[in-house]
């Protein structure tokens, strides 16, 4: 088992375009990490430049102490887990496990009792003869893990493993992962889209975009303190809502009426609040029907016209549309378009509570706790109100926290 | 390969085609796909490009093997007898109407074929195993049985053919031995286009023939306004194969008529010329011509029809 | 509606069948129709009660020295040429699916260009060449040029077998440890297996319905192939051949190929369309 180590690393590609650029990681024995992004963000490219699919453009990428730019995939002692699996259709299960074995000259009785083990743990005893072709989703993914497993590989891999299964099956083994990741304690570096697998089973996620590192952090931070809008977008579902926001001293306003913020957040944002408009981030579930609310907690309410309402038992999502003024629509417009949506109408999200009896076309009192709100610059979507201590590494601000981050986080 | 990677990486070749020269992971690709490919590449020029060079050479020169030691240069000479000649432009005209004959029928039966094949639902088996013996079957039986077929002695085609007097000769002239051969050619062929065909048509999705059946378009309509479309690379691929191949007929002129009333192609007047009169000088400049020809016909019918030559190529 | 489209489909069932069999079925009547009855003219599609000869046309045939050498000579040199085409088209094919490297275009493009090339042209000059080389009417002389035109159809084919086999699964290979030699061998190989074998199907069709190498390279017994053969068994009168003789050596001509389809009737379509037309 090893740490893994990338600095500055760059990948280009004949047409001068970076996939990745300039990406530094820091990932410590045993830690699991998480590159996560939406298409095109250059998290596969990275993964396989750790693996040794892909060619370094520049920069140092370690595994343990040893530098292995250069070394072939088969000298870097790592296991991977391919999207589609990539068994081999020609051997059995058994074989498909043993594989890496007989490939390094492995005894039998050794390559059988490994096996073996790994089917135990895998729960795949009774299908070791079968073809992976006669499998299940679910099983193939699994003996997948099983040829990862029976290595006493430094580190493992994983390129989206969960994307072809569905979504209860997802589930299932997301959790499986993440016990065998920490029953073997062995370095993870696992690729998804997905942000909740990002969140459920990182130590740390990494965000990248375009190929840039945008935050490094683990979920509680990236959620709580997101780095960018883009990060703010990213992590939550629903996503965040951002609204324009005209800022003087501590009162913020917006579409839909003012409401206060605390004055640690005025005071950092004074500065760009004076050059116009803000974007203000606040997420669906730090709203809330305010005839539910208890009359004790801090917050402003204001009130707003619900055009749908999604009821969904446990909460119910509202939706109330507002106009934007050019300059954020422009804004927000990239935003969806750096997340791989389609910017459809400007509309808040709201998460109710389950009780709540607000139907659509009411004209409702919406309680929000502002003190949770993020401001950010318009121009370049960085988050002025970020809590720098709780936010780990963030793309254009010091490297000095992400420095101390893998201690905090492991 | 992933989709969520960048668009650069969407499949492992453009992935691959994107990796500056200087690594040596590409360095060394590159070596290795050239030594892999090098034996294959090596031997088709060798049989074919290197004795087109010796051709254009010999072409030059009055050269007949039957006196080959009074070989002499005669720059374009053998050209220009060769196209002065009415016998190549003849037999080009004949080549033509042949290829195009042919490959009208091939298309159209081929097509109906198709349909029949992919619709069929009982036999899959059956049908296909008997599409595939003309395929299979020597040219030079085919045109064997044909010739037998329609022989006036021992053939069976002009007691079943009621207009026909039973001693007629198909043979004896220019227009019924063509069809004849062209018959031959036809039957060989038509389940390798129907193949091809098949193979075009799996590909148009159902979905979206049924959606213009909802749409209200009527069966013609439906295979001229979504199923043709469609195929329209895998048509016009199969046509140029298949013209060029008709265009080099020469199998069953040879068994079937020999090159008698007018029936002679391209490739079997060189042959003549070559072979049996071993008039190497002039034969080359006809291999030659034979060759420009057939370029030009692939580069017509790559205009012409707008053919994809990438998929052509399989580059795709 | 959908009643005449069955009927449609069923008649166009059997006019398939009719295409494809009738000529069969006739070349193989003919060839029980005794020489007697043939020289004396015996028009019809089955022979007449008393022009039936039996098998002994059969017999005739391959009593016929010439024509079990020509057999002789069609299976060995078609099985050989096929045989190198297919190791050759292998490593092209996987180069080509897999590799980038420079000359690609050039490649795919000079086998298009060969799956073009008209035969006849190169009669005379191989002709020449290989009197030169010492190699005209022999086995060698014949393979050599069945090789090279076999294989832009078994690159192709091979090629869209390989493209077919997930890139992934090589990739996996060599993460587990495998070098790219282990990595064709263990995994390549036995998945491609069943495209090199369609590929070699195609190669032997090809090579054994050749005709113009056949009657162009050879002068004698010695590498003289079946095709070439069967149209040297002519009499003097090109227009009174012992046709009943010619249709039993026609049908023992076509027997590997009645058999090998029967057989592998899949993978010969798939083959075929996988490596002529994709896309």
């Amino acid at each position: 088992m090893a740490s893994i180590t990338m600095k500055n690393i760059v990948k280009k590609y004949g047409d001068g375009f970076p996939a990745v650029n300039d990406v530094s990681i820091d990932i410590a024995d045993g830690e699991f990490v998480i590159l996560v992004g939406p298409s095109g963000c250059g998290k596969s490219t990275l993964l396989r430049m750790i693996v040794g699919l892909e060619d370094i453009t520049s920069g140092d990428m370690m595994i343990g102490e040893k530098k292995v730019n250069d070394l072939a995939p088969r000298d870097r002692n790592l296991a991977m887990v391919f999207q589609n699996y990539a068994l081999y259709p020609h051997l059995t299960v058994f074989e498909n496990i043993a594989f890496p074995l007989r490939l390094a000259g492995a005894s039998e009785s050794e390559i059988t009792e490994k096996v073996n083990a790994a089917s135990k743990t895998l729960e795949l005893d009774e299908h070791l003869q079968r073809k992976p072709g006669n499998l299940s989703g679910g099983q193939r993914q699994r003996v997948a893990m099983g040829r990862a497993i029976v290595r006493d590989a430094d580190a493992f891999l994983f390129d989206e493993p969960l994307s072809n299964l569905d979504a209860k099956l997802r589930g299932q083994m997301r959790s499986e992962i993440s016990r065998l990741q920490k029953r073997l304690g062995i370095t993870t570096v696992y690729v998804t889209h997905d942000q909740t697998e990002a969140m459920t089973l990182g130590d740390r996620v990494a965000v990248l975009k375009r190929g840039v590192l945008q935050q490094l952090a683990s979920p509680r931070q990236l959620y709580s303190n997101p780095g960018n809008l883009f990060v703010a977008g990213f992590i939550g579902s629903p996503p965040m809502n951002f609204l324009p926001a005209k800022v003087s001293g501590t009162s913020v306003e917006l579409p839909f009426g003012t409401v206060q913020i605390p004055q640690d957040k005025a005071d950092k944002v004074a500065a760009s609040a004076a050059n116009g408009l803000l974007m203000a981030g606040i997420r669906p579930e730090h709203f809330e029907d305010a005839a539910v609310v208890d009359a004790s907690r801090q917050g402003s309410t204001f009130r707003a016209k619900v055009d749908v309402v999604e009821w969904l038992g446990n909460e119910a999502y509202a939706y109330i549309p507002f106009e934007a003024p050019p300059e954020v629509r422009e804004q927000l417009e990239q935003l969806e378009r750096d997340l791989d949506g389609e910017s459809l109408r400007t509309q808040l999200v709201v998460s109710l509570d389950g009780t709540s009896r607000i139907a659509e076309g009411d004209e409702a009192e919406i309680w929000v706790d502002s003190s949770k709100m993020h401001l950010f610059d318009p121009a370049t979507g960085e988050n002025l109100t970020v809590d720098l201590d709780n936010a780990g590494y963030i793309h254009g601000h010091a490297m000095a926290e992400a420095a101390e981050q893998p201690a905090a986080a492991g | 390969m992933s989709t969520v990677t960048a668009p650069a990486t969407k499949d492992g070749v453009n992935e691959k085609k994107a990796v500056p020269p200087d690594s040596d992971r590409m360095k060394a690709e590159n070596r290795l796909g050239q030594r892999l490919v090098a034996p294959a590449l090596a031997l088709m020029l060798l049989v074919t490009a290197f004795p087109m060079l010796r051709s254009l050479y010999l072409s030059l020169f009055d050269y007949s093997l039957t006196a080959p030691d009074e070989r002499e240069f005669v720059g374009l000479q053998n050209y220009i007898t060769a196209l002065s000649d009415s016998a190549l432009w003849l037999t080009t005209l004949n080549t033509v109407f042949i290829m195009v004959v042919t490959v009208a029928f091939e298309l159209v039966i081929g097509f109906a074929f198709a349909l029949v094949m992919h619709r069929v639902v009982f036999a899959r088996g059956l049908i296909r195993t008997s599409i595939l013996i003309p395929y299979g079957i020597i040219t030079v039986v085919s045109g064997f049985a044909w010739q037998f077929a329609f022989s006036n002695t021992n053939g069976f085609v002009n007691s079943w053919l009621p207009f026909l007097d039973s001693t007629f000769n198909w043979f004896g002239q220019y227009g019924s031995a063509i069809a004849a051969i062209m018959v031959s050619e036809i039957w060989k062929t038509t389940p390798f286009m129907s193949l091809l065909l098949l193979a075009g048509l799996a590909q148009v999705s159902e979905d979206m023939v049924e959606a213009a059946k909802v749409d209200g378009a009527t069966w013609l309509q439906r295979m001229t306004k979504v199923v043709l479309p469609n195929m329209r690379a895998a048509i016009m691929v199969a046509v140029l194969f298949r013209a060029l191949d008709a265009y080099r007929v020469f199998d069953n002129i040879f068994v079937m008529t020999n090159g008698a009333v007018g029936t002679r192609s391209v490739s079997f007047l060189t042959y003549q010329q070559v072979v049996e009169q071993f008039q190497f000088g002039i034969g080359s400049a006809l291999s030659v011509l034979l060759f420009l020809s057939v370029l030009l016909i692939a580069f017509l019918i790559v205009k012409l029809f707008k053919v994809d030559l990438a998929s052509a190529r399989q580059e795709k | 509606m959908r009643g005449t489209n069955k009927v449609g489909i069923g008649v166009g069932f059997i006019l398939i069948m009719v295409w494809c069999l009738l000529p069969v079925a006739w070349i193989i009547s003919l060839s029980f129709k005794s020489q007697e009855a043939i020289t004396a003219g015996s028009p019809g599609f089955l022979p007449t009660s008393g022009g039936s000869a039996g098998f002994q046309n059969y017999v005739d045939v391959l009593n016929d020295e010439q024509f079990r050498r020509a057999i002789f000579n069609s299976i060995g040199i078609c099985l050989i040429a096929t045989a190198l085409s297919v190791i050759l088209a292998t490593l092209a094919a996987y180069a080509i699916a897999r590799l980038e490297f420079k000359g690609k275009r050039f490649v795919l493009t000079t086998a298009l260009a060969i799956a073009m090339f008209p035969v006849v042209s190169l009669v005379s000059p191989l002709f020449d060449m290989w009197r030169t080389l010492g190699i005209y009417d022999t086995w060698i002389g014949l393979i050599i040029p069945y090789m090279s035109f076999t294989l832009p159809l078994a690159i192709w084919t091979l090629s869209a077998f390989f493209r077919e086999i997930p890139w992934e699964m090589e990739q996996a290979a060599q993460v587990d440890g495998a070098t790219s030699w282990q990595a064709f061998r263990k995994v390549i190989v036995p998945l491609a297996a069943p495209g090199v074998f369609t590929a070699a199907i195609l190669t032997f069709f090809f090579a054994w319905n050749d005709f113009v190498f056949g009657i162009s390279l050879t002068s004698t017994e010695a590498a003289r192939p079946i095709p070439a053969a069967l149209s040297f068994f002519v009499g003097a009168d090109p227009f009174n051949r012992p046709a009943s003789l010619l249709a039993a050596g026609a049908v023992v001509s076509t027997i590997p190929i009645i058999l090998i389809v029967l057989v592998f009737q899949r993978k010969i379509v798939a083959g075929l369309t996988s490596g002529a037309v994709k896309g």
